[in-house]
Order: structure tokens, then C-alpha cells, then sequence
């Protein structure tokens, strides 16, 4: 399935946020996951399943001023 | 003598806060924040680079326990972009503070304070604790302040500009009025800036160019922890006046 990822086209096999972090190995206490515009908490990555044309944003800290 | 920084009951044991860019990786980042003697150290927010996943995290290098982490909204040039970083930040679970900036122009960075001012009352509403990014503009700082800023960030100068304090009157006119902490943050060069920022009454100084782009950051870290307890005990001290001529520190009198 073709998703928007980090403003980027995207092919993943995950059907939920959770399994698209897990997919990335990106490490889940350390993220903040937008789905279409819209944070996504936590302990909805479960339970939030993504389609076709989603657009996610995973975002992290760096370091900055 | 205790004298550390209470904001909103939350207690800051160092008065100088520092950023973590433009260090030359996070090893040097973490040996500079250790050596400023900083609590709180301001991040950005970004997106995780999805083709190098394997690449350290800054928050691997900032001990959480030492440290609190103030996001900023670093590169957000309207109220929208403001708001949705802030959000992200505080959903990544570090802090519900956040320093809060809507940059008004590329060349000199300066906020855009009328945006500032929506963000800050929005914001204050979801409960963020919201440190705004301003001008040296008294009526600004006042502004914030009744919007439910925690507390005002006057800039000494354009950010990374090493400028200095620009406007002492100015930050000397916001820091009388201001009911909340006022905290010079941005365009300080040296240590001399950072002691006279706190000579005026700051409550602290934050700054991030000084000490990354010192050519050894680690030793300015270290004068900047300096320069903050100096100046501070300086403005407690309360300085001698100025005076036009000279006055004999040597008795007159018993001399031959």
C-alpha cells in the first residue's frame, strides 16, 4: 500500500500505526506520530489503522535553539 | 543562600539555559550543556529521518533525569505551524513546556509578535507551559504576560548574531514591569553580554550561537556558567552608582 510518509511516497505492508513504527524500527517513546493532520496518541498507534493515500508524519527532537 | 528559579512551582537550579544546535555531533553537545551547568536545554522539532533510521538520537545524549527539555517551535512562520509543533512536541511525552517562536522574517529572524501573541493565548489555554520568543518591546512582553505566558524571552539581539544586549533600557523597562520571569534569549556573543543581562534583573539567559560557535564551546560553556552567577550575585549585591569624578578608596587622614 502506497502511503505519504515524512512527505514522501511510501510503500508499507502495515495495515496499523503501531506495525508501520515497528516496520521503520523507529523507536515509539521517543516519536510523535500525525495521522491526516491529526496526533495520534500513543496508545492509539494499536488501534489507528492507515489506507491507501494516508499521510504520516513521524516527527523526532533534534538539536535546535 | 537559595536562590534558584521557581516557574509555575516547577524549581531551576541553574539560571542559564542553553540550546542544543549546531554542535559538531552529540558528544560535543553533551560535554558543552554538562560544562554550562544548564538544566534545561531546548530542542527542535523534526521529522525522523526515515532512510538513515539507524542514526543516533540527540535525547540519547541529554539525560532526562539531569536535564528538562524545552522544545521550540524553531522555523514556524505562522500560528498554525506554531501550534501543530507544539502540539507534537508535548505528544512525544518529554515536556509541556514550550518555547514558543513565530518568526516574522528569514534575514533577521525577529518574531512575528502578533502571531505570537494568538499562539500564546491558544496555547496557554491546552495548558502549555509557553516561554514566547519576543521582541525587546515592553507593551509585547505585558501583552504576553496577560495571555498566560509562564514567562516573557526578550531577545538581547538577533538570533546567532552575537550582537549583545542591544537595548539595556528596553529589557530594563520589561523587567520592572513584568510580573512574570523575564529570560534574555538570543543574540548574546561572550560572557560580559550574559553578566550584563543578568546585572539588569534578568531571571536567567538562554543562548545557544555563543557557546556552539565558540572555537573551543566546551571552555565558553564554561564561561557562561560564570557570567550567569556573576551577574547575578552582582544585581543582588546592587551596584555601586556611577559618578563623573573620582572618590579616594585611601584615608586622608594619618598621612604624612
Amino acid at each position: 500500500m502506497k502511503i505519504m510518509l515524512n512527505g514522501e511516497d511510501y510503500e508499507t505492508e502495515a495495515s496499523t500505526l503501531r506495525q508501520l513504527l515497528d516496520e521503520l524500527h523507529v523507536a515509539v517513546e521517543r516519536v510523535a506520530v500525525e495521522l491526516n493532520l491529526t496526533i495520534v496518541r500513543r496508545a492509539d498507534h494499536d488501534s489507528t489503522y492507515i489506507k491507501e493515500n494516508d499521510a504520516v508524519e513521524i516527527i523526532h527532537f533534534v538539536g535546535g535553539g | 543562600m537559595q536562590d534558584n528559579l521557581v516557574i509555575k512551582g516547577i524549581e531551576f537550579r541553574s539560571r542559564l539555559w542553553v540550546g542544543t544546535g549546531k554542535y559538531k555531533n552529540f558528544e560535543e553537545t553533551a560535554r558543552a550543556i554538562e560544562a554550562s551547568g544548564a538544566d534545561v536545554v531546548t530542542v527542535a522539532v523534526r521529522r525522523v529521518n526515515i532512510t538513515d533510521r539507524k542514526s543516533e538520537n540527540l535525547l540519547d545524549f541529554v539525560d532526562q533525569k539531569k536535564y528538562k527539555i524545552l522544545p521550540n517551535t524553531a522555523g514556524c512562520y505562522n500560528v498554525e505551524d506554531a501550534l501543530r509543533y507544539s502540539r507534537l512536541a508535548r505528544e512525544s511525552g518529554v515536556s509541556d513546556m514550550v518555547k514558543l517562536e513565530v518568526i516574522g522574517d528569514e534575514r533577521t529572524l525577529f518574531p512575528d509578535t502578533i502571531g505570537l501573541l494568538k499562539a500564546t493565548e491558544i496555547l496557554a489555554k491546552e495548558g502549555f507551559m509557553v516561554f514566547p520568543y519576543t521582541n525587546d518591546d515592553p507593551i509585547m512582553a505585558k501583552r504576553l504576560e496577560d495571555a498566560g505566558a509562564v514567562a516573557v524571552m526578550p531577545l538581547a539581539a538577533p538570533i546567532g548574531s552575537g550582537l549583545g544586549i542591544r537595548n539595556p533600557y528596553n529589557l530594563k523597562i520589561i523587567l520592572e514591569a513584568a510580573k512574570v520571569p523575564v529570560i534574555v534569549d538570543a543574540g548574546v556573543g561572550t560572557a560580559s553580554d550574559v553578566a550584563i543581562a543578568m546585572e539588569l534583573g534578568s531571571d536567567a539567559v538562554l543562548l545557544n550561537t555563543a557557546i556552539a560557535g565558540a572555537k573551543d564551546p566546551i571552555m565558553m560553556a564554561s564561561a557562561m556558567k560564570h557570567a550567569v552567577i556573576a551577574g547575578r550575585l552582582a544585581y543582588k549585591a546592587g551596584r555601586i552608582g556611577r559618578k563623573l569624578y573620582a572618590t579616594a578608596s585611601s584615608p586622608i587622614e594619618g598621612m604624612l
